[in-house]
Order: structure tokens, then C-alpha cells, then sequence
């Protein structure tokens, strides 16, 4: 169907707390393919963050090899990272994480500004989002002028404006109530419908089994690759040789 | 990250924070000012005494008789060691050398003056027409001693403002016989009030003819010769050329002391600029101190803003974006303060001058200069520390911070 977007093979994370080594992930071995809609699952501490910030960028793995679209990214500066997320990655987090002093247009345009994109650019991208995501009105709104289902949906609204082919979105609805997170999930996966691949991390069963794929984790291992009630997974990413 | 966008975003943080912006610039602004008005202050000082001794006249050449210096064995001295006075051609032979424009002999003595009952003691000068020109004096009515014979001088008298205002009040002065010691003279001119002029007030001088002065006192000597120079260029030769004339007129003898206003000026000119570039330096630590505390707030800022920072890192900011958006807040809070505290000593400064309008309280630019300089040098070499503390925070651990 396609190319996978993401293989980790032998990805180990050892966090050390004081004389104590806390193995956040072991030897993970995981293809996801372009377009997959993935939920990662587990209880807290299982290392599930931990995941998703390392396929971010946000964190490099102890040992094991990354390659996101084909290309080790283990290896790469701290800069280069910072480029890579910058084009491919869109994060969604629990707590929206605003710029508080911006609005929400320029909370939306930080990652184009950050990027350096010439203002008109950023201006015409921003309309369409703010259109998009039925923000028009709030345009000029702080984030504590802003409930807080607005407010992840502004976090999305940036999360997507670079067009990125990776979304990934830590408990997007932890912090919202049933109606306003379901809606949030739909905003999701839309965009994954939309050929964007989203990986979620939620402890949320219900949420999870929204997925195509699901993965479980325990004691920083995959403990169960599974289809989701969403579909099947993608068969074109083999494992990696 | 634009130039722009990154002036932009930096500005906003600034004004998100506004007490600890306003302090920040509020101590950088102290800082500034202090430089500014303390070099106002010490500049003043060194202009003040430099008027003062302008006041006496420019591209002077002052000969005293008797020697300040020892110069080793002169044959002079061993035939006598009194020196010889100055005189009225003394004077008069100065006239020939070339780099001299005026000469202006001065006999001075006290005596008493009276009129209509009133008497006052008064400083009285002798001298000739050219006085006026080579002190830079000016008159407030009627006319000055006019030029002829030295030797002879007629019975007339120029009085300074304050002794017209004491002995005629609202009396008209111009024309009226007034007795100066023993002698009768008739008051041709009042010098207009000048109230400066170090070692001599001429509000308070009654100044007649020379001649008449050496007859008043019985006396042939002079007090001093003062000289003008044809120019600034020219004192240095007059200097030499009067010493020569005047050696050779007395036997050789190097008998009297020729000095030069220059050169009292520039001593004084080195002290007080040397005094202004002290006090500069003692301002600058209030300016070390603000580079200080900018650093400090930075570094707030930095832990304030931590999850701010792993944001803006997982939307794909590079180190040198964070490290340069820090370091133009702290160079534009620099800016404010600086350009702020400049407007501030510049205030204050014209306060001064406005208070004592005699002080000419003006910071040098090359301190204003230096003091800006300084405050945004300051600024950025202390927001170094937290730019780079802010660029190698960690993303992950950024983000969980709340």
C-alpha cells in the first residue's frame, strides 16, 4: 500500500534515577506505515511518552536505529532534528500548551514564524486554518479567553500547519470533557483521513479502540500489536531485516 | 526565524512580563543616567574653571618681574642678585617682536576714591588703550583710555560697575571730577559688570592711565606686561621672543618669568578631563551592576518560561532561533533602558544648567557614547548565559514543566 513512514529496531531508553536504572523502553521494534491511525496504549509508566516523544525527535534512544521516511534520524544534530520536526512532526499535547501572551492566530502561525516563512504566506495559511477549524471568530482570543475544546483545537490548528506527514498527540483529550473530546477526535481523525499518519497515546480503552491499530505497552515492551475496531493495519510494512 | 519575527516575539515576551521589564529597564535607565549626568557634572567643573581663565583674555603671555625658576649660575648673579624692575619700555620694546599683536603694561596699586563725600578704597590700575582689547573687556558706557603717549596720560579715569553703582547709584557717573589718591580725574568710561576674571575683579578697578598711576604711587615699575599673541599658533614664539627682548635689555639677565595662559589652561584642561574620565568609570559600575541584573532576570525568565522553550522546540526551533530570541530581549530591554536613561541624565543635566545657569553642565559626547555602549555591551554579554541555558534545555523534561 506504502512505504513505511516510521521503523525503530532494538530502540532501548534507560533513564537513570539515581543509583537506579529505569528501563523506559527495551528493545522496541515497531513499523508504522504512511497513513496508519495508531493508539498507543498502556498504564502510566509503561513507557508510552517516552515512545512518542523519541519518534518526535524529542528524545534520542540509548541504542536502536529510527528511520523516519527512509532516513536514520538517530544520528542527526540536535539542529537537524529541530529542522526534521519542524517539517514532518505535529504535536498535540494534554495541556494544549499555548504561548499565553499570543493569540490564537499567532499560536497557530509560531511554528511558520519559527521557520522563517514570509508573512503573507503565513497569513493566508492561517485564514484557511482558523476557517477550518471554525476558529474565525477567535482569531484574536488569548488562550485564557478560549475553552478549552478551542484551545486544542487551535494546538491542532498548529500542530497541522506546517503539513506534516506525522501527527502525534500525547492524551489530546485528558484534559477536555466527553463531548468536547469526541470532537477533538473527529478533528483527528479527519486530518487521518486526510493521509496523515497519527499515532495517539491514551490509557483511554474507548479511545483507543477508535484506532486501526492498537499497541500495547507494559514495563517499557510492546506487549500486543493488535487491529482496532477502526480496520485492519497497513500489510505493506514488513519487518524490518 | 525572521529578523523581524524575531524582534517581534521578543517584544512580546518582554511586555508579557511588565513589572519585571519595567524594573529591568528602570535599572538600566539609572545606570545610563548616572554616566550622563555625573560626566555632565565633572565636564561642567572643567568648563567652568576653563571660562573662568578665558575670562582674562586669550593667546596671553604674562611677564613677571623676578624669576621662579633657578637657572644654575648666571654671571648675572654674581654681581647682584636683585632683579632689575619691569618698565614702561620694557613694555614699549616688546612691541617689536613678531609674533606679538598688543602689549598692555600694568601698574597696580591701592588708593582710595572719592566723590561727594563718599569714599571707598579701590584697586587701581594702570595701564594703557590696549587693556581693554588684550583682557577682552567691554564697556558699559562713555569710552576707554585713549591710545597715545605712554609716558603721558591725561587725568582720566574707567571705573568697574560696582564702584559706579556705590559712589553715583542712579547718578550719572560719565563726565564726573573724582579724586583717585591725591589726584583729580574725570570718569571717561564704566566697564560693563563681568563679575569673573580670577585674581582681579574688574567690577571693583578704577583703571587710569599708566603714567599717571606710577606718578600716583612714585613709583617707574610695573606690575605686570601682559601680551597678546597674534595667535594660538604664535604664543609659544611670543613666549620666546619676549623672554629674549627683555633679557637682553636687562644685561642679559634672565630676570623675569613669562608665562602663558595655554599653559595653565592645559594643565587644568588634563586635571578635570582625567577627573570627568574617573567619575565616567565610577558611573560604569552602576551599569556592571545592571548588566548583573539583567542577567538575573533573564535567567528568571528562562525558568519562567521553560515549557514555553520545549514548545517551542518541538515546533521545531533550533538552538541558535531560542538563543537568539533571548539575547534580543535582553539587548532590546538594554536598548529601552539606555535610550530611556539617556533622555533621564540628559533631563537632569538641563536641570542643572537651568538651576545655575553659570555651570555649564553638558555631558561630553564621547560619555554619553560610552555609557549607551556600555549598557547594551553590558545587556548582551549577561544575557549570554541565560540565552545559552535557555538553547540546551531539554525538550522532553521543558515540556512537562508546567
Amino acid at each position: 500500500m506504502s512505504a513505511p513512514l516510521i521503523e525503530l529496531s532494538r530502540i532501548e531508553r534507560v533513564f537513570h534515577l539515581g543509583d537506579s536504572q529505569v528501563h523506559a523502553l527495551q528493545s522496541i521494534d515497531l513499523c508504522i506505515a504512511a497513513g496508519e491511525y495508531v493508539a498507543v496504549m498502556g498504564p502510566s509508566g509503561s513507557g508510552k511518552s517516552t515512545l512518542l516523544n523519541l519518534l518526535g525527535l524529542l528524545d534520542r534512544p540509548d541504542s536502536g536505529s529510527y528511520r523516519l521516511a527512509g532516513r536514520d534520524v538517530t544520528t542527526l544534530s540536535a539542529d537537524e532534528q529541530a529542522r526534521v520536526r519542524s517539517e514532518r512532526v505535529g504535536f498535540v499535547f494534554q495541556s494544549f500548551h499555548l504561548v499565553p501572551r499570543l493569540t490564537a492566530a499567532e499560536n497557530i502561525a509560531l511554528p511558520m514564524v519559527l521557520a522563517g516563512i514570509a508573512p503573507a504566506e503565513r497569513g493566508e495559511r492561517v485564514r484557511q486554518a482558523l476557517r477550518d477549524y471554525g476558529l474565525e471568530n477567535r482569531a484574536d482570543h488569548r488562550p485564557d479567553q478560549l475553552s478549552g475544546g478551542q484551545r486544542q483545537r487551535v494546538a491542532i490548528a498548529r500542530a497541522t500547519i506546517m503539513q506534516p506527514a506525522l501527527v502525534l498527540a500525547d492524551e489530546p483529550t485528558g484534559n477536555l470533557d466527553r463531548t468536547t473530546g469526541e470532537e477533538v477526535m473527529r478533528l483527528l481523525e479527519e486530518l487521518n483521513r486526510g493521509g496523515v499518519t497519527l499515532i495517539v497515546v491514551t490509557h483511554d480503552g474507548a479511545l483507543g479502540a477508535r484506532a486501526r491499530r492498537q499497541l500495547l505497552m507494559a514495563d517499557g515492551a510492546l506487549q500486543q500489536d493488535r487491529p482496532g475496531s477502526g480496520g485492519t493495519p497497513s500489510e505493506a510494512c514488513a519487518l524490518p531485516t | 526565524m525572521r529578523a523581524a519575527d524575531l524582534i517581534r516575539f521578543a517584544r512580546d515576551a518582554a511586555s508579557g512580563s511588565p513589572l519585571r521589564t519595567s524594573l529591568l529597564i528602570l535599572a538600566m535607565a539609572i545606570g545610563v543616567a548616572a554616566v550622563v549626568v555625573l560626566t555632565a557634572l565633572a565636564d561642567g567643573a572643567r568648563r567652568y574653571v576653563l571660562n573662568q581663565f578665558s575670562a582674562i583674555g586669550s593667546n596671553l603671555v604674562i611677564v613677571l618681574p623676578g624669576r621662579s625658576q633657578t637657572g644654575g649660575f648666571n654671571p648675572g648673579n654674581a654681581i647682584t642678585s636683585t632683579p632689575r624692575d619691569l618698565t614702561i619700555d620694557d613694555a614699549q620694546a616688546l612691541l617689536r617682536a613678531s609674533a606679538v599683536h598688543r602689549v598692555a603694561p600694568l601698574a597696580v596699586g591701592t588708593s582710595e576714591i572719592s566723590v561727594g563725600g563718599r569714599l571707598r578704597e579701590v584697586m587701581v590700575a594702570g595701564t594703557t588703550a590696549e587693556f581693554i582689547a588684550v583682557r577682552r573687556l567691554s564697556l558699559a558706557q562713555g569710552r576707554f583710555l585713549p591710545p597715545g603717549d605712554w609716558r603721558r596720560g591725561a587725568s582720566e579715569a574707567v571705573i568697574g560697575a560696582r564702584i559706579r553703582d556705590e559712589l553715583f547709584g542712579r547718578d550719572e557717573a560719565l563726565g564726573q571730577l573724582v579724586r583717585v589718591g591725591d589726584r583729580r580725574c574725570r570718569i571717561v568710561g564704566v566697564l560693563a559688570a563681568t563679575g569673573q576674571g580670577l585674581g582681579m575683579n574688574t567690577d571693583e578697578l578704577v583703571i587710569v592711565p599708566v603714567a599717571l598711576a606710577q606718578a600716583m604711587f612714585n613709583s617707574n615699575t610695573l606690575f605686570r606686561i601682559l601680551v597678546e599673541a597674534n595667535s594660538r599658533e604664535a604664543i609659544a614664539p611670543a613666549k620666546a621672543q619676549v623672554s629674549e627682548i627683555i633679557r637682553l635689555r636687562h644685561e642679559g639677565e634672565q630676570d623675569v618669568t613669562v608665562i602663558t595662559q595655554d599653559a595653565v589652561l592645559a594643565t587644568f584642561d588634563r586635571l578635570l578631563g582625567t577627573l570627568t574620565v574617573a567619575v565616567a568609570g565610577i558611573a560604569a559600575i552602576s551599569l556592571a551592576v545592571a548588566g548583573i541584573l539583567v542577567m538575573n532576570v533573564m535567567l528568571v525568565s528562562v525558568t519562567q518560561r521553560t515549557a514555553e522553550i520545549g514548545l517551542l522546540k518541538a515546533l521545531g526551533a533550533t538552538r541558535a532561533t531560542i538563543r537568539n530570541a533571548f539575547l534580543t530581549e535582553a539587548a532590546m530591554l538594554s536598548l529601552a533602558g539606555a535610550l530611556l536613561g539617556f533622555a533621564l541624565g540628559h533631563a537632569a543635566a538641563a536641570l542643572i544648567r537651568q538651576l545655575y545657569p553659570a555651570f555649564p553642565a553638558l555631558p561630553p559626547d564621547w560619555a554619553v557614547l560610552a555609557g549607551v555602549a556600555t549598557a547594551l555591551a553590558t545587556g548582551l554579554a549577561f544575557g549570554v548565559l541565560p540565552a545559552r541555558r535557555a538553547a540546551l534545555l531539554d525538550p522532553v523534561q521543558s515540556l512537562a514543566r508546567r
